[in-house]
């Protein structure tokens, strides 16, 4: 089970980033969360939007490169400590994470972290054996609608 | 005074008997014993006796770069192997060198104007000369080395790099002159300033500077912080190396060695021969050299000549200093390089894109060139890693195969600017200020 995530390549330039907010704004595309990855000269930015597939044509026609990922979105309590229970599922199945990021949701009782993972297989199986909800887009969605 | 000296006084009435003298007599032996310069005067329609007067070396053929690959490495000799006593060849080009061979002979007219160029400075027998140009198969090294020699100076083979041995040795030596690259000197300053050595207190009096483009600035800079008188030296390995033309006290262009080397200027597009005094490509031939005479070579470099008196008093031609090319050769810490051979590398790493740019600075005293590089959709990864990997194999690829050391930038697709569907490949800032 995964959600799509959008990654987009961008130059460390000024206003870049404006552009591709402006791009899907414009498109009437809402973002449910973010994160940049970034070194001295390039970043990634990564994006869980309502509508992956406008967006994506949105930014083409604009000829910004960008690629359609799966990722994982897991439900996580908000009691101290989870989070650091369901890492440790990770490296006790010995998959790595090779990057998180939080959806944006500041009030849920159930926080919701998108993962990308080095083995999704076996990650999913690890999750799945320990009783904890993975997301499916449709959930991601109106969780995020929620907030 | 040095014999050799007169050389540059001479009247030009009787240079020009030399000349045309010298030169019927190559274009014979090249058109005897050197199966493409027959093939290529054939074809033109033109026999070595054509050439009645100076002028007339305008029917005949050029000489390209891409004459002396297809014919790699030996096949323009003009004289059996067994007469050729050096081999050079050009560094940084991809796939096979440039190779360049000299008999004793030339080796003789080689150091010949190597010593006059460092008489144009005013350089004498009583001089130290540290070489701080690479030795080997580059011509800077050996060039200079054998010019210094001829002139009777004392000669320290020092080579390229190891800065801080070279501030030793100009200190305890008593080094009085040194040759290299421009930048390569201003890197020694700035190192002799880090280590507390004050060089206007050495013996440095004077410099010989080449094998890339530099500024008046440049100049400026080392006269400023040294004792240093600061000459420029041009030359080619094609024709012979280091020393086909150098810049006297006036700085009012570079003395072309003309009773070796003989220039004309031409139109870049057109190919004619351009009256003296106008704007062009520089070409010249070989009019003594055996080993590997070249005839009519294009250089791309755009030089304007002049025939007047020099206020030195010297008599024989002086040509502009270079300052643009016809075509985008770029010269990077004495390497050429051709944006196509950056192309090229491009094309054989999957993921990358035909449209790129060259940037090349002088942030500080060393060259400088970046590569900024359109990622294509197949190459964008969604981890910083993959891109990453990417960078680091276009960068050792470059250093694999053309010599240099690069900071690839990867940016946008588009974002590189093409103007009429061409993209703009180089922009040289270095010659901005
Ligand atoms: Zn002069």
């Amino acid at each position: 089970m995964s959600v799509k995530q959008l990654s987009i390549f961008l130059e460390n330039r000024p206003g870049r980033l404006v552009t591709v907010a402006k791009v899907l704004g414009d498109a009437g595309v809402s973002i449910l969360a973010l994160s940049v990855a970034d070194t001295k000269d390039f970043g990634i930015l990564r994006l869980i939007v309502d509508d992956v597939a406008k967006a994506d044509e949105a930014l083409h026609g604009q000829g910004i490169l960008c690629q359609i990922s799966d990722v994982t979105a897991v439900e996580i309590g908000s009691a101290p400590g989870s989070l650091a229970f369901v890492l440790e599922l990770f490296t006790k199945s010995g998959v790595n994470v090779e990057y998180m990021y939080a959806i944006a949701e500041p009030c849920s009782t159930h926080p919701v972290m998108v993962f990308r993972f080095d083995q999704p297989k076996a990650a999913l199986e690890a999750l799945a054996a320990a009783g904890i909800h993975v997301c499916t887009d449709a959930e991601v969605l109106s969780h995020g609608q929620r907030a | 005074m040095n014999d050799l000296l007169l050389k540059d006084f001479v009247e030009r009435g009787a240079l020009e008997r030399l000349q045309y003298e010298r030169l019927r007599e190559t274009l014979e032996r090249v058109y005897n014993n050197v199966p493409f310069y027959r093939k290529s005067f054939d074809e033109a329609g033109v026999k070595p006796s054509d050439l009645k007067t100076l002028k007339d070396l305008s029917k005949f053929p050029f000489t390209n770069k891409t004459d002396l690959r297809d014919n790699y490495p030996f096949g323009l000799l003009a004289v059996p192997q067994k007469d050729i006593v050096r081999i050079h060849a050009s560094s940084g080009t991809t796939g096979k060198p440039t190779v360049v061979c000299y008999t004793r002979h030339d080796l003789e007219c080689w150091a010949e104007t190597m010593c006059r160029t460092f008489q144009l400075g005013g350089a004498t027998e009583n001089d130290i000369f540290q070489v701080g140009y690479g030795y080997g198969l580059f011509t800077g090294g050996l060039g200079a080395h054998y010019g210094a020699e001829r002139l009777g100076a004392s000669v320290i083979p020092m080579g390229g790099g190891a800065t801080e041995k070279q501030i030793m040795l100009i200190r305890d030596f008593g080094t009085t002159v040194f040759c290299g690259t421009p930048s390569y000197f201003i890197h020694l300053i700035e190192e002799a300033e880090k280590l507390g050595v004050d060089l206007k207190e050495t013996k440095l009096r004077l410099g010989f500077f080449g094998a890339e483009p530099w500024t008046e600035a440049m100049r400026d800079l080392i006269e400023s912080r040294t004792n240093i008188k600061a000459h420029d030296i041009f030359g080619l390995s094609e024709i012979m190396g280091p020393g086909v033309s150098a810049d006297c006290i006036y700085h009012e262009g570079l003395h072309v060695f003309e009773d070796h080397y003989y220039p004309e200027i031409i139109d870049p597009e057109t190919g004619e021969l351009l009256p003296p005094g106008e704007e062009g490509e520089i070409c010249f031939t070989n009019i003594t050299k055996e080993g590997m005479p070249m005839i009519r070579y294009r250089t791309h470099d755009i030089s304007r000549l002049h025939y007047e008196r020099c206020r030195c008093g010297r008599t024989i031609v002086r040509m502009e200093k270079v300052r643009r090319r016809s075509d985008d050769m770029l010269i990077i810490h004495g390497v050429n390089l051709f944006p196509t051979q950056v192309e090229s590398v491009l094309l054989g790493i999957p993921g990358t894109s035909p449209h790129y740019q060259l940037v090349v600075s002088r942030p500080k005293a060393m060259d400088e060139l970046e590569i900024r590089v359109e990622v294509t959709p197949e190459a964008f990864s969604d981890q910083v890693r993959g891109l990453e990997v990417l960078r680091a194999q276009i960068a050792s690829r470059i250093k694999q195969l053309i010599g240099l050391s690069a900071r690839i930038t990867l940016v946008e697709p588009g974002t590189i600017e093409r103007s009429i569907g061409k993209a703009k490949r180089v922009i040289d800032l270095r010659n901005q200020k």
